[in-house]
């Protein structure tokens, strides 16, 4: 019986859930302490080498299984599905999930955190495990009493530190914003049920819909998973949420749960025989103006993790474009650009589920380190957190997609499609190559930015002079990722097979066409001469240091005799320039006080980039309806008796209506 | 037997105006008692005699016309209130306001699609004026124990309705509505003593002060 179990990698992936889901209670019942935290650790280590191994052969040996359930609620039966697409998504989750526990370890360890550290382990584990039941869930109301465990476990996450208002603003507009995407979710489902008489999901390309239904679900579909995978204008509850959680669940927020949304995309896609071409091209569009607006927002922040936040939305902005690009590749009959859209989309996934949550696990130690997330009153931690500087220069190398990372693996793709099948049918493919460059070239910026003003330089303050490197449970899952990046750079064929077996799932043309125009040993030739060629030069400049030693003096300063630190670039004045370029997408606020007078006091200048969206139109429109609903308010005044007298009316009233 | 049935029903319709028209807290809860031994006694002339209809009307009858209003007399002396101030709709209003629900019940009941046999029985009225009085209780009086006898009385409005609906009354269904019934005092009387604790009144319209703002 037992070995029958375990010959069935699917059920040990269900135990494996299991084991997520409940690997934080024994921290709720035990004492306060380390020991909890401990165990549930190593519950979500155990979990995930369980269920990675049995995962990828489950993806590699391209097998499907099912498991109908009869639950007993009046939903009719539902389903598990091991299909490739879940599996690919289930990777990450158990990837991010363990190391994000080994890393809370160190970064948030119940002995300082006796409050807050229980519960927020619970809920990583709970969140987890509600990710992975969404993935594998197979029928509309499965998936969102998943979606809706994910989503409040997500905004129990993101409140430990709910004595800042900051925070608890953030995780209200988070809390709202998801419900408004499961609003679509429900009209989708519920469509669903309607045209296919039953809440099990259609198979496989068997739904073939006329215009109207098909339009609903498209858009439904758009709207809810559109909203979590942080595509613009849905993204407004996205940065906040990010910045302000503990920066290993901003990792699992960000380089897992985003994903979901774009699951749930793919899923509904998949339903689909034969999808309308407008689909592909308004997700493509969407998709870019996503990663450009994104990204051009991410050069002029100032905080450390809103900056990575705003990264994602580009990332993910790239993704869904490679998506739009392999449906438009469907649908004119070019299995070329379908595969390089799909696969470029799906390795970029992977991709991004390694380097965001490095880069945030990099943040959460700077935030470690110094205690602020401001980019400004940072500088010269590269001396103080060695480790930590190599493994974020790895992340942000990786993230601006260049090589030898894996970030400009899966962008050359990308790239691939749209500068090899601009042609006949579809010419204004194009023009999506200058897009991507200038995402490319402003990701530069910003990450330039980003490492070097916190890396770089002098400390711009006592917190950051003081910093000092973060222990070894958080950088041993940074090491991780970061080599992992590295593999994916150097041998993209690993995680290309692993994305192959999906592909005939969402876009079966794709699945026919294998094979790039370039052999992929090219990518391991260019960045592993690459490397060699990096620690070669640095190994000589080391050398030559040695052979000739160098006198350290203080920079000069133009003759000037007492420069401080504060005279250096800060992240606000390197991002200046830029920020003027797109001062039509995002707006600053500037607040001088100009030094006046004969005798000037202390002048001081600020700077705070702006949620447009947010703060201009969505918060502007919803203290509209707040106004209109004050009046509604009155009627709630705590009077009892009045009350009861709106009881008594009503009763009157359905008496009278009776008749 | 149907003719005495219907002088009790018009007895108890009388009794909703005593509550309706009285300040004093112990003359409301002699006549709900009092009302509620006339509905105890009410199944054993509609229905045939069995000994689990004894039970049934002692169980009523004790329930109705002695826990329950020695429960609330007790409160009452406890919390030293004889009198109901400054009611919100007065004695004179309530009452009329009590006529015209009155009115309005026999109204209802006769539009009400109801069996052929309950046709031009009292029981409906009664039942919906019964219900409207103790409405009108709960919305006019301001002391929180008022409020139970308003309660209470449309427990008994909705009693009098399913003395209609069971032919023969199963046991559970009214051992479930007294539970009912005791469960609404209970929490009532929670409710008072937390009421006069903290506001040092029993005066409902103070709980205005515990809406969020």
């Amino acid at each position: 019986m037992f070995d029958s179990l375990l010959q069935d990698p699917s059920l040990v992936v269900l135990g494996a859930v299991l084991l997520a889901a409940l690997s934080g209670v024994p921290g709720l019942l035990l004492r306060p302490g380390e020991s909890g935290q401990k165990l549930a650790s190593l519950l979500a280590v155990a979990a995930s080498a369980l269920a990675l191994p049995a995962l990828i052969s489950l993806l590699v040996a391209g097998k499907t299984s099912r498991y109908v359930f009869n639950w007993g609620l009046p939903f009719g039966p539902t389903e598990l599905s091991f299909d490739p697409l879940s599996l690919l998504f289930l990777i990450p989750i158990f990837l991010v999930f363990p190391l994000g526990s080994l890393y809370a370890l160190g970064y948030w360890p119940n002995a300082s955190r006796p409050s807050t550290g229980p519960s927020l382990t619970f809920f990583y584990g709970l969140l987890s495990a509600s990710m992975a039941l969404v993935v594998l869930a197979h029928s509309g109301p499965l998936l969102l009493m998943a979606w809706e465990v994910m989503a409040l476990s997500g905004f129990f996450l993101l409140l430990p530190e709910h004595e800042s208002a900051e925070v608890r603003g953030a995780a209200t507009v988070y809390l709202v914003a998801s419900h408004v995407g499961v609003a679509g979710l429900f009209v989708l489902f519920s469509e669903l049920r309607m045209v296919t008489g039953s809440f099990l999901f259609p198979e496989t390309g068997s739904l073939a819909l006329a215009g109207g239904a098909a339009t609903v679900v498209f858009l439904a579909a758009l709207v809810g998973f559109g909203s979590k995978a942080g595509l613009m204008p849905l993204h407004i509850w996205l940065p906040a949420a990010h910045a302000n959680a503990p920066s290993h669940v901003s990792a699992l927020l960000s380089g897992v749960m985003l994903k979901m949304g774009i699951y749930g995309l793919l899923r509904v896609l998949s339903f689909f025989g034969e999808r309308p071409l407008w689909w592909g091209g308004t997700i493509l569009v969407l998709g870019l103006v996503s990663a450009l607006l994104g990204i051009a927002i991410a050069a002029v922040q100032k905080d450390f993790k809103r900056l990575l936040a705003y990264s994602s939305i580009e990332n993910l902005g790239l993704i869904a474009a490679g998506i739009g690009m392999a449906l438009i590749g469907q649908e004119t009959g070019n299995p070329r650009l379908a595969y390089l859209g799909l696969a470029g989309a799906l390795f970029h996934l992977l991709n991004h589920s390694l380097f965001k949550p490095l880069l945030f696990f990099c943040a959460g130690s700077v935030l470690h380190a110094t205690g602020t997330r401001d980019l400004d009153l940072m500088g010269g931690l590269g001396k103080r957190l060695p480790r930590t500087a190599l493994l974020s220069l790895v992340g942000a190398v990786a993230i601006c997609g260049l090589p030898p990372f894996n970030g400009f693996a899966s962008e050359f793709l990308l790239y691939l499609g749209f500068l090899g099948e601009a042609r006949a049918p579809l010419p204004y493919l194009g023009l999506g190559v200058p897009v991507l460059a200038l995402v490319g070239g402003v990701a530069a910026i910003s990450f330039v930015k980003l490492y070097g003003i916190t890396f770089l330089g002098a400390p711009r303050s006592e917190a950051a002079a003081h910093g000092h490197e973060a222990p070894a449970a958080m950088l041993f899952p940074m090491a991780v990722l970061g080599v992992l990046c590295l593999l994916g750079g150097l041998c993209p064929v690993l995680f290309l097979t692993l994305v192959q077996p999906v592909l005939a799932t969402v876009v079966p043309q794709a699945a026919g066409f294998a094979g790039l125009p370039y052999s992929l040993l090219w990518f391991a030739a260019a960045g592993g001469v690459l490397l060699v060629l990096a620690l070669g030069l640095s190994w000589l400049l080391r050398r030559r240091q040695q052979v000739l030693p160098a006198e350290t003096g203080p920079t000069w300063g133009c003759g000037y005799l007492a420069p401080t630190p504060r005279m250096e670039y800060t992240g606000s004045s390197f991002g200046l320039l830029f920020g003027s370029f797109s001062s039509g997408v995002v707006r600053t606020r500037t607040s001088t006080r100009a030094p006046r007078g004969l005798v000037p006091g202390a002048a001081r200048a600020g700077y705070l980039p702006e949620e447009t969206l947010l703060e201009r139109l969505i918060l502007p429109a919803l203290g509209l309806v707040g106004i209109a609903f004050r009046y509604l308010r009155r009627v709630q005044h705590g009077e009892v008796h009045l009350y009861i007298i709106y009881i008594f009316i009503t009763l009157l009233a359905l008496m009278l209506w009776v008749r | 037997m149907t003719a005495l049935a219907d002088q009790l029903l018009v007895l108890c319709l009388l009794l909703n105006f005593a509550v309706l028209g009285t300040s004093r807290l112990a003359f409301s809860v002699r006549a709900v008692a009092l009302q509620g031994v006339v509905l105890g006694v009410l199944p054993a002339l509609v229905h045939p005699f069995s000994w689990h209809l004894v039970a049934i009307v002692a169980g009523i009858i004790l329930v109705k016309g002695a826990a329950i209003p020695i429960l609330i007399v007790r409160a009452i002396l406890k919390a030293d209130i004889q009198r109901e101030f400054e009611p919100f709709i007065g004695y004179i209003p309530s009452l009329v306001l009590g006529a015209i629900f009155t009115a309005l019940a026999f109204i209802f009941a006769s539009r009400l699609p109801l069996a052929p046999e309950h046709e031009g029985l009292l029981f409906v009225p009664a039942s919906l004026a019964t219900l409207m009085c103790g409405f009108l209780v709960l919305m006019g009086r301001r002391k929180a124990i008022s409020q139970v006898i308003g309660y209470l009385l449309m427990e008994n409005g909705i009693f009098i309705f399913g003395l209609l609906l069971a032919e023969a009354m199963p046991v559970m269904v009214e051992a479930g509505a007294l539970l009912d019934l005791l469960v609404g005092v209970f929490v009532m009387g929670i409710v008072i003593n937390h009421i006069s604790r903290e506001f040092s009144s029993l005066d409902t319209s103070r709980l205005s002060t515990l809406r969020e703002e």
